[in-house]
């Protein structure tokens, strides 16, 4: 049970005003183009919500909608079930834990623009590992030509990229628990099985809270790794949202219209957040 | 049960290993031997790709602008995300629940469109090319997500212990360092290098609020790309490069992730 306290505002105060300060100047100014048709600095006409009304019935929206749904969704049922295996089977004392530690954050670690350069090449089936090893195995993989090897390429990225970011999170979640929790089940026989489903889970609430909402919010947006690595194709079978806005953005030079687009974009994101997040916490506040 | 444990964890680093070992592999490489065919080691090592990196002056001041606009940040994102949090994790207050909603908000904004006006900001308040624009730029995702994770570290740790040190004698600050802090820390090991890690390998903003004097590394990459095609051995070795800092982060904090939480110290 927290206690009622106003004060503690002033605790809140400096995050507030340093987010703010980012966050609410420029989320304005994006919602002014919005309902404007900008040819130039000085040449601008008030539109309302036609940009949101065209948008909302462009194809090219939708198309990527669906596709940047399906990958978010394959990202988080793929990411979140390994990333705790994952920290289940680390180490927990002696050299295996900084060992394994920091192998695990090396993907996180690589700019985005080179983890899309990496499996590009690695991808390749004349001088890429996976790609030459593939081909030589009888199968038939080329990422650059066949919509469904380009879609594995890009989740298998993800996956190799993200999953160590569950990973931790979930060990340090672990590395919480008390050893008295242990003892206890040590005491009363419980099965590894039991051991996780009621001691480790629970207590990993919180951190897996975070790690679905980070890992659904970064996916939805992806943008950097699949541009580099397959452009958005062959045809449009890669092209996710923060693509097809930004061909919209600079592509076509409408700024009016992609702001509309971003500012959905945006609400979709909130949306689905929210309901992630009002489902995991809505036990949690009943007192 | 031990040994399946290690059999998973052997082969997910493998997986992860595997497409670091090329691009190490590949910053040995001149680009014609890149480009010319399969190898799992450079026929003929060379030293140029990193020579380039470490004379070249635009090379390697973009890697120290980078080191300074992190580090900046995350010491700003720590300092004000510690006590919030920690109002977060202990009080109700006035619209506590929108009010942390709304900190995560902030990392849902698709960046393409949000740059301009980002530069207008910045360029506005006259911070434009400076390493503390990017530092505060980066605020705007890293302080929620400091502040989501420390609180669920801090709600972990039972209110029973403040109440105790309350009792004890112990003024709100002397309690939040010397006692709570040192119960968190895997919380904070954790926090930090999330915050280096995010603000490392971002490139849109850093991009946007720079151009010559505090240019980061990671638009330096971009440069890589010319007319006559990319240049990967340089590419790979700039990224060689670029993974050593978050080593050194992730070393210094690995006790404090590994560490856990002892009850027995209060």
């Amino acid at each position: 049970m927290k206690t009622y306290n106003n004060k503690a505002w002033w605790l809140v105060l400096p995050v507030f005003v340093l987010v703010a300060f980012s966050a609410i100047i420029p989320m304005m100014t994006v919602v002014n183009y919005s309902v404007q048709d900008i040819f130039d600095p000085s040449t601008r006409y008030f539109v309302g919500t036609e940009w949101y009304r065209e948008i909302l019935a462009d194809p090219r929206l939708h198309d990527s909608l669906v596709r940047q749904f399906i990958y978010s969704f394959c990202v988080l049922a793929i990411e979140v079930p390994l990333g705790i295996v994952v920290a289940l089977s680390m180490p927990r004392r002696g050299l295996g834990v900084p060992f394994s530690l920091i192998l695990l954050s090396l993907p996180l670690l690589v700019p985005w623009n080179v983890v899309g350069t990496i499996w590009q090449i690695i991808g390749r089936e004349d001088i890429g590992l996976y790609g030459w090893t593939l081909n030589s195995l009888g199968l038939d993989y080329n990422y650059a030509s066949n919509p469904r090897d380009a879609w594995i390429t890009v989740l298998v990225m993800d996956v190799w990229h993200w999953t160590s970011l569950v990973a931790l999170l979930c060990y340090s979640g672990l590395r919480s628990i008390p050893d008295v929790y242990y003892q206890a089940a040590r005491i009363d026989r419980a099965s590894h099985w039991a051991v996780f489903r009621f001691i480790q889970l629970p207590k990993l609430k919180n951190v897996l809270l975070i790690a679905v909402m980070l890992r659904f919010m970064d996916s939805f947006m992806i943008y950097t790794e699949p541009f580099v690595l397959t452009g958005g194709g062959p045809g449009t079978a890669t092209t996710f949202l923060s693509q097809t806005l930004t061909q919209m953005a600079l592509g076509q030079f409408d700024l009016g219209r992609a702001a509309a687009f971003s500012l959905i974009y945006f609400l979709i994101i909130l949306l689905v957040t929210w309901v992630f997040y009002t489902a995991m916490t809505h036990n949690d506040d009943k007192g | 049960m031990r040994l399946r444990k290690s059999l998973v964890m052997l082969v997910y680093l493998l997986f992860v290993l595997v497409p670091i070992y090329w691009l190490v592999n590949m910053s040995f490489k001149s680009n014609r031997e890149i480009l010319g065919g399969l190898s799992l080691w450079p026929a003929a090592p060379t030293l140029d790709n990193y020579r380039v990196i470490f004379t070249e002056p635009t090379w390697y001041m973009s890697y120290l602008n980078s080191l300074s606009y992190v580090s900046m940040n995350m010491l700003i994102s720590l300092l004000v995300a510690l006590p919030a949090a920690y109002a977060f994790s202990r009080y109700r207050f006035l619209g506590d629940r929108h009010m942390f909603f709304w900190l995560l908000t902030n990392r849902m904004a698709p960046p393409a469109v949000f740059l301009l006006p980002f530069f207008q900001l910045y360029s506005a308040v006259g911070l434009f090319d400076t390493p503390i624009a990017v530092a505060l730029a980066h605020c705007l995702f890293n302080v929620p997500l400091a502040v989501w994770i420390l609180e669920g570290f801090m709600s972990s740790v039972p209110k029973e212990i403040d109440e105790t040190a309350y009792i004890d004698g112990y003024t709100f600050p002397k309690f939040f360092i010397r006692i709570f802090l040192p119960m968190i820390r895997p919380g904070i090991g954790v926090t930090a290098f999330f915050c280096f890690m995010f603000s490392w390998v971002e490139l849109l903003l850093a991009r946007t609020l720079t151009s010559v004097d505090a240019k980061p590394i990671v638009a330096q990459m971009t440069r890589t790309v010319s007319a006559s095609g990319i240049d990967w051995g340089v590419l790979a070795a700039a990224g060689v490069v670029a993974l050593l800092p978050g080593i050194a982060v992730i070393y210094f904090v690995r006790n404090h992730v590994a560490k856990g939480f002892a009850l027995g110290r209060v």
